[in-house]
């Protein structure tokens, strides 16, 4: 693939003696949408602290041709007090990176008020971040991202502390882009069913191994028993894929959703 | 004998003369509040409140050796309050590991420039000014290292300012869209030095908190708006100094208490305002 935005070759990451994943090739090619799965602990998230730079790969070359990177983090609280509010959010996205001043110019408010009617945030822009919603502030996140207009979107258990709803409108406002601007999507979840008809190919990660191909070809119980190393059993129900018996992969354990 | 110490609180006798003596004085004094206001709203959104006292004890250690050797004084908390940034801004990334640092920084700070102190056999007044600030009659060369001080302060702030706001608000996103967020940290921390090590010829170093931190947190209760935060909190500051110096002239106590009064109305004031419109 020559327009591959993203390449992994012989990639592997290890902390100390634990292996995280190793022998990973990988190629993203523009508009390509990868859901990164796997237990708690497997390397999901460190797997996109290296994309992002955050992290130096043990073994084997990374190779980012996408740029600029947009980054929507984990759903995490802002403090009181905050001095900013929504729309301030979203404009960090756009010129929070430039030396200077924030001084307003019309062109950069009219831009700010498209992201914020793109992701349904209008109504809400002038509040204060910290007394803002988890799915209301993943909103504006997603916005933010989007606003830099970016190559490759990395994005970190997106819809963590969503409710259903949320998840879906966050998931398709991600779909939404890459779909009108071939922008390259790595999305890291543990809940794989509300991206489940927009994904290309899953990365699956697990007991310092991992999957990587088609849904059809990862998601199954012959790929994920010799995986884990233990047989488990991948169901669809009503359209969504359940996992049963996965080895220490959720909080909860058992039986469960992927 | 109440009358009396209220007479040495406010006493408002010659208070033109005295006014025409302290000229100097309250434009530091409005200087000053201008630097804290707006360094004030950074320190704010990057949990830096108690950063701001440890580099002030350093400072005041770094004074008080200086007075000790009969060199600068200025130049002293300089050192200090620099040092004591880095050292902070280094040792300290995450909050956590930083207020430990502080916490143990702070007493040593503190315990070397009572040291130096009691070493000291000048006037007494010289002492206790650096605790506690003192309206000095402040000297042209004074008042140009002042100005100048701040001005680098706050040129400095304009230029960073959106990317220190992206880092202070969300490190790891400012950093993925290409914001130096490595260098701006100590960045940050030496101009907090600076501005601490001017604040303490004033205001003295157990009371700079009242200028850096208590006027933008008085701020940030009435409004989120990133403009009116840092307006409201200069106006505050600049109201808490100059007020204080104004207050404190005629009287034989320290500059410091005034100051600190007037502060903390506005931020009970704001707190108020606040809680109000939040129900």
């Amino acid at each position: 693939m020559t327009d591959a935005t993203i390449s992994l070759r012989g990639a592997g990451l290890a902390f100390g003696d634990r292996v995280l994943w190793q022998n990973l090739d990988l190629e993203l090619g523009r508009g390509e949408f990868v859901a990164v799965l796997g237990p708690n602990g497997s390397g999901k998230t460190s797997f996109l602290r290296v994309l992002l730079g955050q992290q130096r790969l043990s073994t084997g070359t990374l190779l980012i041709e996408g740029r600029p990177l947009g980054y929507i983090p984990q759903h995490r609280a802002v403090a009181p007090q905050t001095p900013l509010r929504g729309r301030d959010l979203i404009r960090l996205g756009l010129d929070g990176h430039r030396w200077g001043l924030p001084f307003g110019t019309r062109r950069i408010r009219r831009r700010v008020d498209e992201l914020l009617e793109a992701v349904g945030a209008a109504s809400y822009a002038d509040r204060p971040l910290a007394l803002l919603s988890g799915g209301e502030l993943q909103r504006l996140r997603v916005a933010q991202a989007l606003a830099a207009d970016p190559a490759v979107l990395l994005c970190d258990e997106p819809l963590l502390s969503l409710d259903l709803h949320h998840q879906k409108v966050v998931a398709e406002l991600v779909d939404e882009r890459r779909r009108a601007h071939d922008t390259t999507v790595v999305f890291v979840t543990h809940e794989i069913n509300p991206v489940l008809e927009m994904v290309d190919r899953v990365l699956y990660l697990a007991q310092g191994r991992f999957r990587l191909g088609s849904p059809a070809e990862v998601m199954t119980s012959a790929s994920l028993s010799d995986l884990y190393g233990s047989p488990l059993e991948v169901a669809r129900i009503n359209g969504r894929l359940v996992v049963v018996g996965a080895p220490g992969a959720y909080d909860h354990g058992g039986e469960t959703t992927v | 004998m109440t009358g009396d110490v209220w007479q040495q609180i406010f006493t408002f006798d010659d208070y033109g003369e005295l006014l025409a003596l302290v000229h100097n004085s309250l434009i530091a004094g409005a200087v000053l509040g201008l630097v804290g206001g707006v360094i004030g709203t950074f320190v704010m959104m990057r949990d830096l409140a108690f950063a701001v006292h440890g580099v002030a004890e350093l400072s005041f250690a770094g004074a008080s050796a200086a007075l000790l050797l009969g060199v600068n004084v200025a130049a002293g908390s300089l050192a200090g309050s620099i040092v004591a940034a880095l050292i902070i801004g280094a040792l300290g990334v995450r909050a956590k590991d930083r207020n430990s640092v502080i916490g143990i920084l702070m007493p040593f700070g503190l315990g070397l420039g009572v040291l130096f102190l009691a070493l000291y056999k000048g006037r007494a007044a010289n002492k206790f000014g650096l605790l506690t600030g003192q309206i000095v009659a402040v000297d042209t060369v004074q008042m140009s290292w002042l100005v100048g001080t701040s001005v680098v302060v706050l040129v400095a702030l304009a230029v960073i300012w959106r990317p220190l706001v992206f880092a202070s608000l969300d490190p790891d996103v400012a950093a993925a869209r290409g914001v130096p967020v490595g260098i701006l940290s100590p960045v940050f921390m030496v101009l907090l030095g600076l501005t601490v090590a001017v604040s303490i010829q004033v205001v003295g170093a157990l009371l700079v908190l009242a200028l850096l931190v208590t006027p933008a947190a008085a701020a940030m209760r009435i409004t989120a708006s990133p403009l009116r935060v840092t307006l409201l909190s200069v106006a505050f500051a600049v109201t808490s100094v100059v007020g204080g110096i104004l207050l404190a002239l005629g009287s034989s106590v320290p500059i410091s208490p005034y100051v600190t009064t007037i502060s903390f109305t506005l931020y009970l004031a704001c707190r108020a305002v606040g809680g109000v419109r939040a129900r």
